[in-house]
């Protein structure tokens, strides 16, 4: 274990990236090189043969409902608060929180929990500032929103490019990572696992448009809510539900786990103990405030979120929505730190889930897969397995209608054909851009089998902090914000948050493999300097904007802003 | 929107005082989460030994109650923001809607 705790800061600052994938490069960089693939689990193949059944005949029924570009983008804003919410759930609960949060804290204990606050607290922001907003002004994307005032054309083009890089990132780092947990728990090849991924989702995106997405994603939710419920109460339970006992016998078992690595009583005890409070995770103070800032900022930037928000019919259940998906996610959180801790007493001492240096039997991000088979049998172990499996489905469904959405409403539908095009060709467009971005997706995630994927979810939130979020912010609440400021003030969060991420050392010297402390930025998340240079760069070119179209951007304020506030104006449930 | 029909809505007292009520409850929700949050990641980054400390005898920390209760805040001024709009605040859009669109 010692190996674990002395890698535990690179492994907990490559899983900030979040995302689905991320764990598995991070234990890949820690013991595995490469996931190591398993035996055929004929039972969690079944279980996900079941699931892939039931929501092939789910598409069927969508595909029926969906005849026009506003069905396909937003279900036709039919869904309601509370399904929207579990729908948001599911599209934000990925295989990283589940798998890699869980297996952080069987590692590091405390640090694993300091990610789930991360993930969590940019949805009361979104709720107290955006949610009604949005609702009121967009229609299915959030380019709607920023562009609302202004000139379509530029704000459009950022708006897509910002969509589009964030979905392409996020997108690889889901299918690598797909493929890697897949090859782990189902034993099968990795390019057929990444092919399975790519052709499920283009199946459900391209017939059943969001309103087969949103039902991938509730009932992904409720597996994953489900599951992980059982699995926090069965480690409850074997503790007569007392949480000091359950942190003791962890606390114990880490102990002895040092003394049994040679370290005297004193040291071992403080290596046990070191689980019950932050450890190696922040170790300087920008890094630690840049990344609280990239998680908080960019949830409210992720396109594929911010689409959820024009499903349902109203501001009302817009809100209702946040606050459920809140709650779900939020209880998700506490399961997977009282799975994690579950893991520590039932996985690290079970010889079966070990292999012969005393490390997890596939890799470190098995804690959860593992500790399912110890509370629940095979059967569950294949069940979690088909949950994981499902839980990338649902994200990789959600991230490619945004990326789709944002090519066919936003740069077709708008700024080729002026707003002018029929809601027929649109949904042409979009279901090629599907297949497009499907295959585009399968192929990098094969090309990037072996690479170190792990920044690139982090990548993708660093962006939608420091490019999406900035202009968004500044379009809806800024009333001197111009056309020129936003587009100019955007593209410079969104190049300075890649530049700065190529130039840190997660991506200088762990993937480039320059020498180490060769990095030009020391930080571990470019967020704090690239959301100050858009912001600064948005106020400072639209306070500099004297053209005539400044004086549009700005004289259509107040009804935007009346809009926005009550919703007068805006499309109802049937008026999409 | 027509420009007559922003310039009624902005003047109609009702509205000004769904603005002036939900941006400042907006903005102080905004403002105790983001000093929630951030208390506790400069708690994590400068303080580690204050997160660390027992409470008792047993192994359990005051860190594990604080980050829980982290996450319970945020659950909760959510839900504390979305039901004051539900009812209160979608009160008074109606009630600005139903006086300028008749």
């Amino acid at each position: 274990m010692s190996r674990n705790l002395s890698t535990s800061t690179r492994q907990l600052l490559t899983l900030a990236a979040l995302g689905a994938v991320s764990f598995t490069a991070w234990s890949a960089g820690a013991d595995l090189g490469q996931a190591v693939k398993q035996a055929t689990n004929w039972t969690a193949i079944g279980m996900f043969g079941v699931f892939v059944i039931f929501t092939l005949f789910i598409t069927k029924w969508a595909a029926s409902k969906t005849k026009s570009a506003s069905d396909f983008y937003t279900a036709g804003g039919g869904i309601t608060g509370f399904q929207n919410g579990l729908a948001i759930a599911g599209d934000y609960m990925s295989a990283a929180s589940f798998l890699g949060i869980s297996a952080a804290v069987m590692a590091s204990g405390f640090d694993g929990l300091i990610f789930s606050i991360g993930f969590l607290v940019g949805w009361p922001v979104i709720t107290f500032l955006m949610a009604e907003r949005l609702r009121n002004l967009g229609k299915f994307t959030f380019a709607d929103v920023a562009a609302f005032r202004f000139e379509q054309t530029p704000v459009r083009v950022f708006a897509a490019s910002g969509t589009l890089v964030v979905v392409a990132f996020y997108l690889i780092a889901q299918m690598v990572g797909a493929g890697q947990l897949i090859k782990l728990l189902f034993g099968l090849e990795y390019w057929i696992a990444v092919v399975i991924v790519g052709a499920l989702m283009m199946v459900y995106v391209l017939f059943g448009g969001m309103t087969a997405t949103t039902w991938v994603q509730i009932i992904k939710a409720v597996m994953l809510l489900g599951g992980a419920t059982f699995m926090a109460l069965s480690v409850l339970w074997h503790f007569g539900f007392s949480p000091e006992a359950m942190f003791a016998s962890a606390v114990k078992i880490k102990t002895d786990l040092a003394l049994k690595d040679g370290k005297v009583a004193e040291a071992a005890a403080t290596i046990g103990q070191s689980i019950m409070g932050p450890g190696n995770f922040v170790k300087d103070p920008i890094s630690a405030i840049s990344f609280g800032m990239a998680l908080m900022f960019g949830t409210a930037g992720l396109p594929h979120i911010l689409m959820r928000f024009f499903t349902v019919p109203s501001a009302k259940a817009a809100r209702t929505s946040v606050m459920w998906a809140t709650g779900w996610i939020g209880y998700f959180y506490l399961l997977t730190f009282i799975i994690g801790f579950g893991a520590i007493t039932f996985v690290l001492t079970n010889p079966q889930f070990l292999d012969a240096k005393g490390g997890l039997l596939g890799g470190g991000n098995m804690a959860a897969i593992h500790l399912s088979n110890a509370v629940g049998g095979n059967v569950f172990l294949g069940f979690i397995s088909a949950v994981a499996f499902a839980t990338i489905l649902a994200v990789v469904a959600g991230l490619t209608l945004s990326g789709a959405s944002a090519v066919s409403h936003d740069i077709y539908a708008t700024v080729v054909k002026k707003g002018q095009a029929d809601s027929k060709s649109e949904l042409g467009v979009s279901r090629i851009t599907t297949v497009v971005l499907g295959v585009v997706a399968v192929a990098l995630g094969i090309a990037f089998e072996k690479q170190n994927i792990a920044f690139m979810v982090s990548l993708a939130f660093a962006i939608a902090a420091s490019a999406n979020f900035p202009v968004l912010f500044m379009s809806v609440l800024w009333k001197d914000c111009t056309t020129r400021g936003a587009v100019i003030g955007g593209f410079l969060g969104l190049i300075s948050s890649v530049a700065l991420t190529v130039v840190s050392p997660s991506v200088w010297e762990v993937t480039l493999g320059n020498p180490k402390g060769s990095a030009l930025f020391p930080y571990a998340s470019p967020a704090l300097f690239s959301m100050t240079i858009a912001f600064v760069g948005i106020w400072l070119f639209s306070i500099l904007d004297n053209s005539a179209r400044a004086k549009k951007d700005r004289a259509g304020f107040l009804a935007q802003q009346i809009r926005s506030e009550t919703g007068i104006g805006a499309s109802g449930a049937s008026g999409h | 929107m027509e420009a007559d029909l922003a310039a009624t809505i902005a003047s109609h007292p009702k509205y000004r005082e769904l603005k002036a009520k939900r941006t400042a409850f907006g903005w102080w929700l905004t403002l105790a989460m983001l000093v929630v949050y951030f208390g506790f990641i400069l708690l994590v980054a400068f303080n580690k030994p204050f997160l660390s400390q027992r409470l008792g005898d047993g192994v359990m920390t005051i860190g594990i109650p604080i980050g829980f209760g982290v996450i319970v805040f945020t659950v909760i001024i959510t839900a504390f923001y979305v039901r004051r709009a539900n009812s209160e605040f979608d009160t008074l859009t109606d009630a600005i809607r139903k006086a300028v669109l008749k």
